[in-house]
């Protein structure tokens, strides 16, 4: 099964290299990482989905939890979230079926961002299955290239309640 | 008041109370060697950096206060590896300074230069690469935070050429801005009810004692609770002395070298109380069978060993003292003489198969020397083993009522480790009687420490247990692989020689007769004192669980050494 952990780190040098050390030497098996800025200056935040066929989440997350860079973890995959993924797609497409791509696109709420003469690049964002519908339509006209962001996931409601309700990383059993 | 980054290293270490610190010095951390001569600390000149860092560790082993340890860059720093790896795995509080090539090469492959934080990332519980001085202080103070806290581990501060030699004004932070360090929560009240419920249903109960009664200092505390619920303590190697071995409800250490009636309880057992220790393979053997009729509490203060190897019913993530004072009086005073009983029968049966009954046919036997070590030394020594065959003797056959009296690399498995953490250990406890117990293999390892042992003019008493093998690799290839003795057989130098070379009196023992004799005179002596045991050579230990078999699945001692046995 795949988990999503939300880690608050600090933002330092050496911390990405951190968590990938962590997950390496573990043999922990990351199905994406993303890090950004926060609200807070010197904090990062991390959105990690983790396969766990191998490793209990609950181990995943406290042996996060240990990077002393690392002030929080939270694993959303059973709480309500907003998931957003981006991916930009170059999809081969003559003038002619320009018309065809961009009807497309409106259904998915994606957006034509470049055209050349024999390709468009797509933008496209949402929840990854959303994203994932739109690459498996555009796959047969000839996806040149693609690059997806992995997931960012936020909890639903107010941040209090969120931070009630928030499991504790690591259950007591 | 300004100071240098060499200073403020110093400065630093005073604050912490820091008096010894075992080191080396070299070109890109000589200003903080200069720095030095003018504080109250005690640098001891190793021979080696892998020996101060075994050095550091063994003194924090030895007093549960951070040791700490000084090398150069590049060669200096990557020698300390070894030890930085050692004191991890076993959790030990230590801090390793480095020094590090000036800011403006960094990462320029400058002479000694190595990507010290890169290459200790995974063998440290934190590192840091200091460029700036002003960021000297408070990197050195959250070190020393971060090694004691939670469960201990080795930090790593390096600190470039120029960052010692600037100034700036010294103010040593009293309190840390460290939002990822986690200080241990009380146990959990639902937890602890359920603990102890489980406790008060069992019948079969069996503690599992690890490094984590030692570290908290729950010796005590463990005492009471297992004397009160009625509960038999079985140790991890790394648990030993935390719960005194003379006490009627200790059965001795577990696991792959652990007695075959140990192992038995534990899987027979309806209850497993695993405090401060983390289900190693070596003590679990085959996790598919291990412990099947078993509940299991687990108390330990690192979260991420719950459920990492164990799937474990009740969980306590809280310091195990903090634990046991909650659990004490919500436990119920109970009985289990039919269960102890049980347990007794099957010690019963090892103590009549065992090899100390043996009558010696002259040749000296390892496991007689730690008998005999044990009862001449009236078990109160500090020992420091190495790692191999004599380290499982010594676990099997000295007796240890005390914690810090048995310290020794379990994790990582250490050769090498015995003689400088001996000398860490004795900077730590100057009155205690400290031996070094090691193999020829691991012996030959760090001998250059003699001279380290010698300069500092220490009373450390050295027991080499020669036996012209590799042991334990040459048993794994007497059990696993037909005998085919690929590179275990060693010659050793001539150790009354050796030890002559460094001023160091020293015997050579070749008869079960001499063995307390000459330890009794050595124990006599003024000063160290080498005595090299000339045991036989092809002697196995057992019983064994081979790695990654089931724990009942013992190999015992073969049955027609029986017939010679004595009850």
């Amino acid at each position: 099964m795949k988990h999503t952990l939300v880690a608050r780190v600090m933002d330092q040098p050496g911390v990405l290299n951190r968590v990938a050390s962590l997950f390496r030497r573990r043999a922990f098996n990351i199905e994406s990482l993303t890090v950004g800025h926060t609200e807070t200056p010197e904090v990062s935040r991390m959105t990690i989905v983790v396969d766990t066929a191998r490793v209990a989440a609950t181990v995943v997350a406290a042996s996060l939890r240990k990077l002393i860079p690392v002030a929080e973890v939270v694993d959303v995959t059973h709480l309500p979230t907003v998931d957003r993924d981006l991916a930009l797609i170059r999809v081969r497409t003559t003038p002619q079926q320009r018309g065809e791509i961009a009807s497309l696109c409106d259904i998915f709420r994606a957006r034509i961002v470049d055209v050349a003469a024999e390709s468009v690049i797509v933008e496209i964002t949402g929840d990854e299955k959303k994203v994932d519908g739109l690459v498996e339509l555009l796959r047969p006209r000839g996806i040149l290239e693609m690059v997806r962001t992995g997931k960012v996931a936020m909890v639903r409601g107010n941040l209090a309640e969120v931070k009630a309700d928030a499991p504790e990383a690591v259950p007591a059993a | 008041m300004q100071r240098t980054g060499a200073q403020i290293v110093w400065e630093s270490l005073v604050k912490e109370g820091v008096t010894t610190v075992f080191g080396y010095p070299g070109g890109a951390i000589l200003p903080t060697y200069d720095a030095m001569l003018d504080y109250p600390v005690h640098h001891v000149l190793v021979r080696h950096e892998q020996g101060a860092a075994h050095m550091a560790d063994g003194y924090a082993r030895a007093s549960g206060k951070v040791g700490v340890a000084i090398a150069t860059s590049g060669p200096g720093a990557t020698n300390l590896t070894t030890g930085i790896a050692t004191a991890m795995l076993d959790s030990s509080p230590t801090v390793f300074i480095t020094g590090q090539v000036s800011s403006k090469v960094l990462g320029s492959d400058a002479f000694q230069e190595t990507d010290v934080t890169g290459i200790t990332l995974p063998i440290t519980k934190h590192n840091s690469l200091v460029t700036d001085v002003r960021h000297i202080a408070r990197t050195m103070r959250e070190a020393f935070v971060i090694a004691r806290s939670g469960r201990p581990g080795p930090v790593l501060v390096d600190i470039t050429k120029d960052a010692q030699q600037a100034k700036t004004d010294f103010v040593y932070p009293e309190t840390v801005h460290l939002p990822g360090l986690h200080e241990p929560e009380p146990p959990d009240a639902a937890s602890l009810a359920r603990a102890a419920e489980l406790i008060e249903k069992a019948e079969r109960p069996l503690i599992l004692a690890g490094a984590g009664v030692i570290r908290s200092g729950s010796s005590q505390a463990l005492i009471e609770f297992a004397e009160k619920a009625q509960v038999p303590v079985a140790l991890t190697l790394l648990g030993i002395g935390g719960f005194p071995q003379s006490h009627p409800l200790c059965l001795g250490m577990m696991g792959m070298h652990g007695e075959a009636f140990v192992n038995s309880a534990i899987q027979r057992a309806d209850l497993l109380l695993a405090f401060g220790m983390r289900f190693d393979d070596r003590v679990t053997g085959n996790l598919k069978t291990y412990a099947l009729h078993a509940k299991k509490i687990h108390v330990e203060i690192d979260a991420s060993e719950i459920g990492k190897n164990v799937k474990v019913d009740v969980a306590l993530v809280s310091d195990l003292l903090a634990a046991l004072k909650a659990l004490g009086p919500i436990v119920p005073k109970k009985r289990h003489d039919a269960w102890l009983g049980e347990i007794q029968a099957g010690r019963d049966e090892t103590r009549s198969r065992d090899i100390i009954h043996k009558e010696s046919d002259g040749q000296l036997l390892a496991p007689h020397v730690m008998h005999d070590l044990w009862k001449t030394t009236g078990g109160g020594s500090v020992i420091v083993t190495d790692v191999g065959q004599h380290q499982m003797w010594e676990a099997q056959y000295y007796k240890h009522d005390e914690p810090r009296t048995l310290i020794t690399s379990g994790g990582l498995g250490t050769m090498g480790f015995a003689l400088p953490a001996a000398i860490g250990a004795k900077f730590a406890r100057p009155d205690a009687e400290v031996w070094v117990v090691a193999g020829d293999g691991g012996f030959q390892m760090t001998q250059c420490e003699l001279a380290t042992l010698q300069q500092e003019k220490l009373d450390i008493k050295i027991a080499v247990i020669n036996n012209g093998f590799l042991g334990m690799v040459r048993q794994w290839q007497e059990f696993f692989h037909d005998k085919r003795y690929a590179a275990t057989p060693m010659l050793s130098p001539d150790y009354v020689k050796l030890a002559g070379a460094y001023d160091i009196p020293a015997h050579r023992v070749r008869s079960r007769g001499d063995v307390a004799p000459v330890v009794q005179q050595a124990r006599e002596t003024k000063g160290p004192v080498l005595i090299e045991f000339q045991v036989e050579k092809e002697e196995a230990v057992y019983p064994m669980v081979p790695a990654g078999s089931d724990l009942h699945a013992m190999i015992r001692r073969p049955s027609e050494e029986n017939a010679e046995v004595r009850s």
